[in-house]
């Protein structure tokens, strides 16, 4: 039985800034050049736009984008928490948006100047306003655990403990990103590959992690046009049909601090997201030729290639070796040198690599691409989607 | 995260590393004894020495010397009502950093070398070079860099009489403060936000309890806690007191970034507590080195700050 919103909506555009150090400007202007340039890309015009999606944590309003843009109806407009977990969300809520009927073009944005204005990774110390969501960094930060890259190697730790994974092991993951990020004149590691020795030599972050298993730091801005399928065929780019996207958290979730479950070292909220995306779109792991895996630090790859059936559960450091993840592989991963090699735009440069496999103008182009499935953060409340090329 | 390519501002201003950081300047009078009578009163220091001609201390040296703290007095601009002269205003880097932002300051470390007593008589010239400037770094102040200055002074016969490596921090002031504050003394420790549902923890941590949610309904355990049973939605409850007996889960070994309040290399625990709920925790008396999966360890308190108790867990049935 067919999933009413599978193959109804598509991306008809995909737009970006350069990706930088120090953009050296505002996050409204990377974020309403990177809108213009999707929306032309997709051979619309501004005026077009009555949809706009981003993340929470993003700092660019809907309506402020919409103003600048000269928008005069804004039909839809959402944002969707949990860092780099909504990374596919925006997709999902678009479709749903254009299939709807509610809107007919939705553009789903993320712009930040994180290297050069706040850093994630600087340690996090909230102030201590009492409520829910502020309660929960108490759980950490008074011990001094109060960074992602210190909450990942909490449960990357056990997962070496379960399953003999070793730094090693993650290190292909960032090789295998870096091969192909020296090839991508976008990326920031362009022409700068890495070595499993370098990565072995990179100084300790948090053990387990180096510094070469965290992704960069970056300023620029994505955004990516969503319309209706039907339409889509009439416009300028071959469609990325949207042929499942969905959401998921699971028992006992928290925001990047899900310790407390019996099993730490798996990620259920990806493999939440794997079912449901397999069941919207009537496929399998078999079926895609290619992924975009979210990679903030390159342990987290491992348990969501076998949330998604690529391996069994715990055999993930078996399936990357031997260049399997790399172009030429069985399954290439992050061809566009994903958040360690290209950029960190929280994840929605990897839906637009996701786009440009599906057109066939990868600079890592895989062959005979009829799926790509494309995740959002892990550790967190998270999303996915599966693109896909129309018949 | 990669470390990346410092801001221009900062690329240039460490460039200038080993440049003259002002202008050389000679003391307007020379090392007379009525400002070290003065200095001496304010300070509280009576070591005849410096104060009376006739004692034993100064005959053994050949007459009355400065007290060597004395140092940079002899050259300062000294007090002016508009704040012009103060120290740190008009050396090399302080407008570069005012510039981008950290417009405040505190001096953080301060050492001089005496290579000889400096008499009544002395004409002092100072030199400093800048010498360096650190990468941002966060304090309990706020964001900030540290800028070094080497000072030499000499005296009216170009001898060496002093040398003085000095520390100020230009930072950001963390709650948009004015241009100067005082440094704590420690840096505070971060503090949770506490609701209405966790008041009874940190409460219980301050009694000197581990306490854990117990469903009065169904006996679940909920920890993290929150208002409502995740088993059967009761919102009856009870406080459960832990044994404090555990083992730890997982763990990690931060190395960066270094948070005000903690000492690093920092190992940071994952502890099953033997009730069946887990809790994260520092360790004690647990070498980075010596930690493992599978520890038993029991909990104990401390004080972290007055009306603040954290627990942490040390090796059961160890050292």
């Amino acid at each position: 039985m067919r999933h009413p919103l599978r193959d109804q909506a598509a991306v008809v555009g995909i737009g970006a800034t350069e990706f930088s150090k120090d953009s050296g400007r505002s996050e409204l202007k990377l974020a309403v050049e990177a809108v213009a340039a999707a929306v032309a890309d997709a051979g619309l015009e501004l005026k077009d736009v009555d949809g706009l999606c981003t993340y929470a944590m993003d700092k660019n309003p809907e309506i402020e984008v919409f103003r600048n843009i000269g928008g005069r109806d804004l039909k839809f407009f959402s944002r969707i928490d949990y860092g780099g977990g909504a990374a596919c969300a925006p997709l999902l809520q678009a479709a749903m948006a254009v299939h709807s009927g509610v809107a007919e073009v939705v553009v789903c944005y993320r712009a930040m100047n994180e290297r050069s204005q706040y850093r994630f990774g600087q340690g996090f110390v909230p102030p201590p306003l009492p409520n829910a969501e502020a309660a929960n960094w108490g759980w950490t930060v008074p011990f001094g655990l109060a960074t992602p890259a210190s909450w990942v190697a909490l449960a990357a730790r056990r997962y070496m403990h379960d399953f003999g994974a070793t730094s090693e092991d993650f290190g292909r993951v960032s090789v295998a990103c870096r091969r192909h990020a020296a090839e991508n004149p976008h990326a920031w590691f362009y022409k700068k590959p890495l070595t499993l020795a370098q990565h072995q030599s990179s100084r300790w972050i948090v053990e387990p992690l180096r510094l070469l298993d965290c992704c960069q730091e970056s300023d620029g801005a994505v955004a990516i046009v969503v319309t209706r399928a039907d339409r889509a065929r009439h416009l300028r780019h071959r469609p990325a049909l949207i042929r499942a996207a969905a959401q998921g958290a699971r028992d006992d979730q928290m925001n990047m601090t899900s310790f407390y479950r019996a099993d730490i070292s798996a990620l259920p909220e990806i493999a939440l997201v794997a079912e449901q995306l397999y069941a919207m779109g009537g496929l399998a792991a078999a079926d895609i030729q290619t992924a975009v895996l979210y990679d903030h630090f390159s342990p987290f790859v491992l348990p969501q290639l076998e949330a998604f059936g690529f391996c069994a559960r715990g055999e993930g450091k078996e399936f990357i070796k031997h260049g399997n993840i790399e172009i030429g592989g069985d399954l290439p991963v992050n061809t566009h040198g994903g958040q360690l090699g290209e950029a960190y735009i929280h994840g929605l440069n990897g839906v637009a690599e996701a786009v440009r496999q599906v057109r066939g103008t990868s600079v890592n182009q895989v062959p005979d691409v009829e799926n790509v499935l494309v995740t959002a953060g892990s550790g967190v409340p998270t999303s996915g989607a599966i693109l896909a090329a129309a018949a | 995260m990669n470390t990346a390519d410092p801001p221009g501002w900062l690329s240039r201003l460490r460039a200038q590393q080993g440049a003259l950081a002002a202008p050389a300047r000679t003391a307007a009078d020379p090392v007379n004894l009525p400002m070290i009578r003065r200095w001496c009163a304010a300070m509280g220091e009576r070591n005849p020495a410096y104060l009376d001609a006739s004692s034993p201390a100064a005959r053994a040296n050949n007459g009355i010397v400065a007290p060597p703290a004395m140092l940079e007095v002899w050259t300062m601009r000294g007090f002016t009502p508009d704040g012009s002269g103060g120290v740190a205003n008009n050396l090399l880097g302080i407008d570069q950093m005012d510039a981008a932002g950290f417009t405040a300051v505190v001096a953080t470390n301060l050492v001089q070398e005496y290579p000889r007593h400096l008499r009544p008589g002395d004409l002092l010239t100072q030199a400093v070079t800048f010498a360096g400037v650190s990468d941002q770094k966060n304090t309990a102040l706020g964001a900030g860099h540290f800028l070094d200055y080497h000072y030499e002074f000499t005296d009216q016969r170009g001898g060496l009489v002093g040398r003085m490596r000095f520390r100020i921090l230009k930072y950001r002031p963390a709650r948009g403060g004015g241009a100067t504050a005082a440094a704590p003394s420690k840096p505070p420790h971060p503090r949770p936000a506490i609701t209405p549902d966790s008041a009874f923890f940190w409460e219980g941590l301050n009694t000197r309890r581990l306490l854990i949610r117990q469903c009065a309904k169904c006996l679940h355990l909920h920890h993290p806690p929150g208002p409502m049973c995740p088993a059967c939605h009761s919102c009856e409850w009870s406080a459960l007191q832990a044994s404090g007996r555990g083992t730890i889960h997982s763990f990690v070994i931060i190395h960066q970034p270094q948070l005000p309040g903690f000492s690093y290399p920092l190992p940071v625990a994952l502890v099953d507590l033997e009730e069946g709920v887990r809790v994260v925790s520092n360790l004690l008396g647990i070498g980075a080195d010596r930690v493992r999966i599978g520890m038993p360890v029991e909990v104990e308190f401390s004080e972290v700050e007055p009306g603040y108790v954290l627990y942490a867990f040390r090796e059961r049935g160890g050292t």
